[in-house]
């Protein structure tokens, strides 16, 4: 069978990964499977809050579950540095909820 | 299967995607796998105000309408992930529809 949108295309680009817990991990795709397990490099991630702006962790090397992924998202990078993190503020996003 | 072969015929239209945690992507359905996980391509947030974890920049005009640049414009949606699928009427037919899942349950 046709194995469909495979995130071939994303290797090596920079991505936004979406967890179950509502986290923002943001890295360099290095691979994947068919479980959608996830290597992701030079990864950090964004914590959203109403109170503050921003903040980021850095991670490193990652590898991510697939049982634990929601959305892929790519990163325009050109687009994404022009963003002011500071001034950002949102509710954390909910938990997946099967 | 059915849903599969239902997504690809569907691939090109503007479809809302629902997921699990509430949040809503609006995107051009630009392919799917046999999990259903969703491609979606020209992306955009629905209800940004709440949900600005995709977004760039937002140019506020007056506050009467803002306009937002998003930092991500496609993306892989997990199918474990998603509630819903909102499609386009007239890109449903629901007869044949109707029809295929009969048979699918028939045959199943």
């Amino acid at each position: 069978m046709a194995s469909g949108p495979g995130l071939e295309s994303l290797v090596d680009q920079t991505i936004s990964v979406i967890t179950n817990d509502g986290r923002n991990i943001v890295g360099v795709l290095k691979g994947f499977d068919q479980a959608t397990n996830i290597i992701l490099d030079e990864s950090h991630e964004r914590v959203f809050s109403t109170k503050e702006g921003v903040q980021q962790l850095v991670l490193g090397l990652y590898i991510i579950r697939g049982d634990n992924i929601s959305i892929v998202g790519e990163l325009d990078e050109e687009l994404d540095s022009g963003l002011d993190l500071s001034q950002l503020r949102a509710h954390p996003l909910k938990p997946i909820i099967h | 299967m059915l849903f599969f072969s239902y997504f690809k015929d569907l691939v090109g239209r503007e479809v809302t995607v629902e997921l699990k945690n509430d949040l809503a992507i609006r995107g051009t359905l630009h392919s799917v796998d046999q999990y259903l996980n969703i491609k979606l391509e020209n992306t955009r947030v629905v209800d940004q105000d709440k949900y600005p974890h995709m977004v760039i920049q937002c140019v506020d005009y007056n506050s009467v309408f803002s306009f937002c640049k998003l930092s991500v414009r496609n993306c892989f949606i997990r199918g474990s992930v998603v509630r819903y699928v909102q499609l386009p009427p007239e890109g449903v037919d629901i007869e044949l529809l109707h029809d295929a899942t009969r048979r699918e349950a028939r045959g199943g």
